[in-house]
């Protein structure tokens, strides 16, 4: 069964679409990337997930039709989201952000012991236990980003460009942490990138987005081998 | 040099007021970036319902806590019934609401409980436990409430999940909402939140003033230039001006203008910061890329 599963989404800001017919699926412990240049809507793609932006169309998740759900009603069905540009909660600390990540369960023992488990692979965390999140460095702010989703336990994680900004080795590290989370917790993902050839390496299945388009997709290997593909889309 | 002490006590009684009067007009400022200018006049008629319950026999106390749990709801409904729809709606559009709702309290206060001057009774002794030159039995007694309220509020915020859900909320609503946090439900408790404090500035301040309809006008007043002398977007800033300009207004009313000017200090205060320091003593400067 897929996990997720989106029919022809067509997303609004005001009056300009900039989602048309968009359809995909991500299989269950799946990792599904959305390449795509700047503006091409892969942002908008994430948004319309869970409810950000104004959409129509068919997204169902865990077997249910979301859209139209309020945002918060589709975190609880388990669907954590790291947004573009971190959405760190700046002027709290580490560990509030990480209890804000928890916010919807009621398994307040199993949150301790998640916690623990996130220190065991982001060891700087903890080290920053209290300090504001604002004066964390850019890799350690994304690390706290993907902390805070995966502290809802989530079945579903929304990526949007974990690479941002970083330095290349941070980035490396990162991706290398990723796939660890989508291995050993089976937690499935959708990750939007501008950096293709990372992202094809990590994920399994890939959809090219042009102008709110779907133009092109496939399994992740087929795309990455595909040298026609590459120069002209992705330009690597 | 008594004198003198006594007008540092008085002020502090008074700033103590003025304080959660600031932390409530910051709680509502810091989730929507508007200034409640009903924060005065909820306040009244909260007062006006606790008199009414204490004239028809009830207990000081439990009017008083009744009260503040009537004075919560209310914000509450206030906030989901006539904010929401202009949630989004331009700065202009939340003034007009928010002048509109000042006049409705303030006619309310006069309609329902008349415009005659009431007393209102003080819980405390006349003369006080300590330093009974210094400071009187009510001044001491709404000084410790005031604080009381003050821990609790910083407790909550600090240490309780809807606390901290709340701060998330008014910091970053996109992310919260990210979180699974209902962030329109929060911006309702902030505004039950900051009517409560309100009344308990009115009750504390009805036995000082008399209550009639407009109590609390000069008082929000005092509020306004405590927020502003703190830092417009920090609590704790608000609380500590609103001790600030209750000191000084008792010493300049004292020995400098003399007590009819005394609400001359409040504008000069909001005047001066505004154009000297507009973040306040303890505001957080405000960057954006441009």
């Amino acid at each position: 069964m897929n996990l997720l599963e989106v029919k022809n989404l067509n997303a609004w800001y005001g009056v300009t679409q900039a989602l048309f017919n968009v359809s995909f699926d991500l299989k269950q412990g799946g990792i599904t990337t959305i390449l795509g240049a700047n503006g091409a809507g892969k942002t908008t793609t994430l948004r319309s997930m869970c409810q950000s932006v104004k959409t129509s169309g068919d997204v169902v998740f865990l077997g249910k039709q979301i859209n139209g759900l309020a945002t918060d009603k589709i975190v609880r069905m388990g669907m954590a989201h790291v947004p573009d540009g971190r959405g760190t909660f700046t002027g709290l600390t580490v560990e509030e952000n990480l209890r804000l990540g928890a916010y919807t369960r009621k398994d307040k023992d199993a949150v301790g012991q998640d916690m623990e488990k996130i220190f065991e692979r982001f060891p700087r965390l903890k080290e920053r236990f209290y300090q504001q999140a604002g004066t964390l460095s850019g890799g350690e702010q994304q690390m706290l980003a993907i902390s805070r989703a995966l502290m809802l336990r989530p079945k579903l994680l929304l990526l949007d460009e974990p690479s941002f900004g970083l330095a290349p080795l941070i980035v490396q590290e990162i991706f290398e942490i990723m796939r660890n989370i989508n291995k050993t917790d089976g937690v499935s993902m959708l990750l939007v990138e501008q950096n293709a050839s990372l992202a094809l390496n990590l994920a399994d299945h890939a959809y090219l987005l042009e102008t709110g388009h779907v133009v092109l997709s496939g399994p992740a290997e087929d795309i990455r081998s595909d040298e026609s593909v590459r120069r002209t889309y992705l330009g690597y | 040099m008594d004198g003198f002490l006594l007008q540092i006590f008085s002020g502090l009684a008074n700033g103590s007021i003025y304080a959660a009067v600031g932390l409530a007009l910051v709680m509502i400022y810091q989730s929507t970036h508007h200034i409640n200018f009903a924060q005065g006049e909820m306040a009244t008629f909260a007062t006006f319902i606790a008199w009414s319950l204490i004239d028809n026999g009830m207990s000081y106390w439990l009017a008083f806590f009744l009260t503040v749990g009537i004075a919560f709801v209310g914000g509450l409904v206030v906030q989901r019934v006539f904010i929401r729809p202009v949630e989004r709606a331009p700065v202009l559009n939340n003034v007009i609401v928010f002048v509109g709702l000042l006049v409705i309290f303030n006619a309310m206060s006069g309609w329902i409980f008349d415009h005659t001057v009431k007393a209102f009774e003080s819980p405390f002794p006349t003369v006080s436990a300590v330093f009974p030159t210094y400071i009187s039995g009510h001044q001491l007694g709404s000084l410790g409430v005031t604080l009381a309220v003050l821990v609790v509020v910083y407790l909550f915020f600090r240490y309780t999940p809807i606390g901290l859900a709340m701060r998330a909320a008014a910091q970053n609503p996109e992310s919260a909402s990210l979180v699974g946090i209902r962030v329109s439900w929060m911006l309702a408790l902030g505004w039950g939140l900051a009517s409560a404090i309100g009344s308990v500035a009115g009750m504390m301040m009805a036995p000082v003033m008399f209550l009639d309809p407009n109590l609390m006008a000069g008082i929000l007043l005092y509020g306004f230039a405590a927020a502003l002398l703190g830092g417009i977007d920090n609590p704790w800033g608000a609380v500590i001006g609103g001790f600030i300009v209750g000191v000084l207004e008792n010493i300049l009313g004292a020995y400098v203008i003399g007590s009819d000017l005394k609400l001359t200090v409040a504008l000069v205060l909001i005047v001066g910061t505004l154009t000297l320091k507009p973040n306040g003593l303890f505001g957080r400067r405000v960057v954006t890329r441009v």
